[in-house]
């Protein structure tokens, strides 16, 4: 009996450390595939130009030169690329947490005449498709002169973001809400409230969105493609897409300059990805 | 209790009292938001409708022209219809992985096994990656000659198209750069949704008989239908709404082999300043969207458990 026992559980271990091992296969073998096109990326950048083209290739650099990064930057303006892009970022994101967080806060918490239609025909704009309103926000901008600047890149992203508003307001519906009845017993104003109690609690709310906006900001390529044809004003992946279309390619430095759009949005996402995974769950949306 | 009572009274009033003064403070709150989405969505939609029934070049006056954009597009444009086939055959090519293999990436990393967090780590990081430096990368790996992709290919004696220039190869190709930059995404909606599933419903089973593989089958995929008709729609939805893995990687070609329907759109709207002609095709691929959309919602009866 005992020793029936034991035979099963010793059986049942063995199962598990076998259901282990094959899961550990499996994923390494699927981890290495997705990864296999950035070690691919790194390699190369790594790499002279005659390395490049060698047969076999080489999964290490043989002579690792940083060459291609220098010439990267020293044929096209990358500097003013990076610092076009940091700016663009910075202000939507700024921009899009204080709009969002305001209509967030109103959502929830403040009863006004319309409240709910007016919040279903903000959900309902995330269903519009970009073509659809790309070519006449074009024209727009045209009118009032704003092609070739950044502002058809900033000011559109940090007053209509529907997404942002609707997931801090869903945050905003899980945080207590007798904090700030307390706050209006003292006498403290709806936007006393919002700036001293709601604002603070929603800060893991804010990170999330935060990294959503700012990796959607930095990964664009329609928007700037669309709205930039000046060199100097070009973001980062306009400059590498740029540097593709040179008369010959030169596949170092297209990686080399895959890798410099890639770095920034990888450290804000190694940094903060406790958010990004919330967000995708939160709502099942990505930015 | 009659404390709380004074205190609730007083919360009353003090809403009350706000209440008439405050009642329109929150449209305060609302109107950047407000005002942002009738300028750049609201206004923009109205004049796209209303373009489309012109024809413009942006340099003279627009011209009413009716329903001709529209007409012209459905019988006279055999492009717009080999282009419509292509994002067709792009979804085509792309729901079936981007269904199945985040699908058994969740169902791997479900369970607590060690260095779990390393490799979603690994599933995310295409996902953060731009579509210049995915499709920049990717061109790289299917390059005939020089790329990575035929050379391990011809480890098993395979000698590998040259991807991205072949009629038909290059589609596929494409295709499977948009799963593989999916999968993260997907799979994080999958472990979600495996959250949900009751521990008892799999220990109910297991009681009854149940091996791994019947649990998985009859109690894992059906309970997570919800979650992969939403990776359906939304990866239906995206193949419409993808221009730069195409300008970067293939630009439409070889002979309009790749050429989806935003890459097709932007030539006309500005490569042929064709305004009225693009925003016609954008009002089109709204209804397009709106009817797939529709089609799958009423399809999910008959698979979707909720």
């Amino acid at each position: 009996m005992r020793a029936a026992r034991v035979e099963r559980v010793t059986s049942l271990k063995q199962q598990e450390l076998l259901a282990n091992t094959v899961t550990h296969i499996l994923l390494i073998v699927l981890g290495l595939a997705a990864l296999a096109p950035f070690w691919w990326m790194i390699s190369t950048s790594f790499k002279t130009e005659f390395e490049a083209f060698q047969i076999p290739p080489t999964w290490l650099p043989l002579e690792p030169t940083l060459e291609a990064y220098g010439d990267l930057f020293l044929d096209q303006p990358f500097g003013i690329f990076l610092y076009n892009s940091v700016k663009i970022a910075v202000l939507s994101v700024g921009g899009q947490l204080i709009t969002s967080s305001l209509a967030a806060f109103a959502f929830a918490r403040l009863d006004f005449p319309g409240k709910n239609v007016l919040f279903i025909i903000v959900l309902s704009t995330m269903m519009v498709p970009y073509a659809v309103t790309v070519i006449p926000l074009y024209i727009v901008m045209h009118r009032v002169g704003w092609v070739n600047t950044h502002l058809p890149l900033i000011v559109p992203a940090m007053l209509s973001s529907a997404y942002g508003t609707f997931l801090l307001r869903q945050f905003m519906f899980s945080l207590p809400v007798e904090l700030e009845d307390a706050a209006r017993i003292d006498g403290c104003n709806s936007f006393g409230i919002y700036r001293r109690i709601a604002l603070p609690l929603m800060k893991p709310a804010l990170a999330t969105l935060g990294v959503f906006s700012f990796m959607a900001s930095w990964n664009n390529f329609f928007g700037p493609f669309i709205f930039l044809d000046r060199k100097y004003l070009f973001t980062v992946q306009l400059g590498v897409a740029l540097v593709q279309r040179q008369w010959y390619t030169s596949w170092p430095r297209l990686m080399a300059g895959s890798v410099v759009v890639t770095l920034p949005v990888l450290l804000v996402f190694l940094l903060l990805q406790r958010y990004f995974v919330r967000g995708i769950s939160l709502t099942g949306i990505k930015g | 209790m009659a404390q709380s009572q004074a205190l609730t009274r007083l919360v009353a009033k003090t809403k009350e009292s706000n209440i008439r003064w405050h009642r329109y403070e929150g449209y305060l709150f609302i109107a950047p938001l407000i005002i942002g989405i009738v300028a750049f969505i609201f206004l923009p939609i109205a004049a796209s409708l209303y373009m489309s029934f012109h024809t413009w070049d942006m340099v003279s006056p627009p011209e009413l022209v009716g329903l001709k954009n529209y007409a012209r597009l459905v019988s006279r444009d055999r492009l717009f219809w080999k282009v419509l086939g292509n994002t067709f055959r792009y979804a085509g090519w792309i729901i079936v992985p981007s269904v199945t293999f985040p699908l058994i990436l969740a169902a791997l990393l479900d369970r607590p096994i060690r260095l779990r967090y390393l490799y979603r780590l690994a599933f995310f990081l295409p996902l953060v990656t731009s579509v210049v430096a995915v499709g920049l990368m990717f061109r790289w790996l299917y390059d005939g000659e020089f790329g990575l992709i035929n050379y391990v290919l011809s480890w098993v004696r395979i000698d590998g198209p040259n991807w991205l220039s072949d009629v038909f190869w290059a589609m596929p190709a494409v295709a499977m750069v948009t799963v593989w930059q999916g999968l993260g995404y997907n799979m994080v909606l999958y472990l979600a949704g495996l959250q949900g599933i009751p521990d008892h419903l799999y220990e109910a089973a297991t009681i009854d008989g149940a091996g791994p593989l019947s649990r998985f089958f009859k109690i894992t995929i059906p309970l997570l239908t919800p979650t992969m008709f939403f990776i359906l729609v939304m990866s239906v939805i995206g193949t419409f709404q993808t221009f730069g893995l195409i300008y970067v990687m293939t630009q439409g070609g070889p002979i309009n082999s790749t050429n989806v329907y935003i890459y097709y759109l932007w030539q006309m709207a500005f490569g042929s300043s064709k305004m009225g002609y693009a925003s016609a095709m954008a009002w089109i691929l709204a209804m397009v969207i709106f009817t797939i959309t529709m089609i799958q919602v009423r399809l999910a009866k008959l698979w979707v458990h909720y």
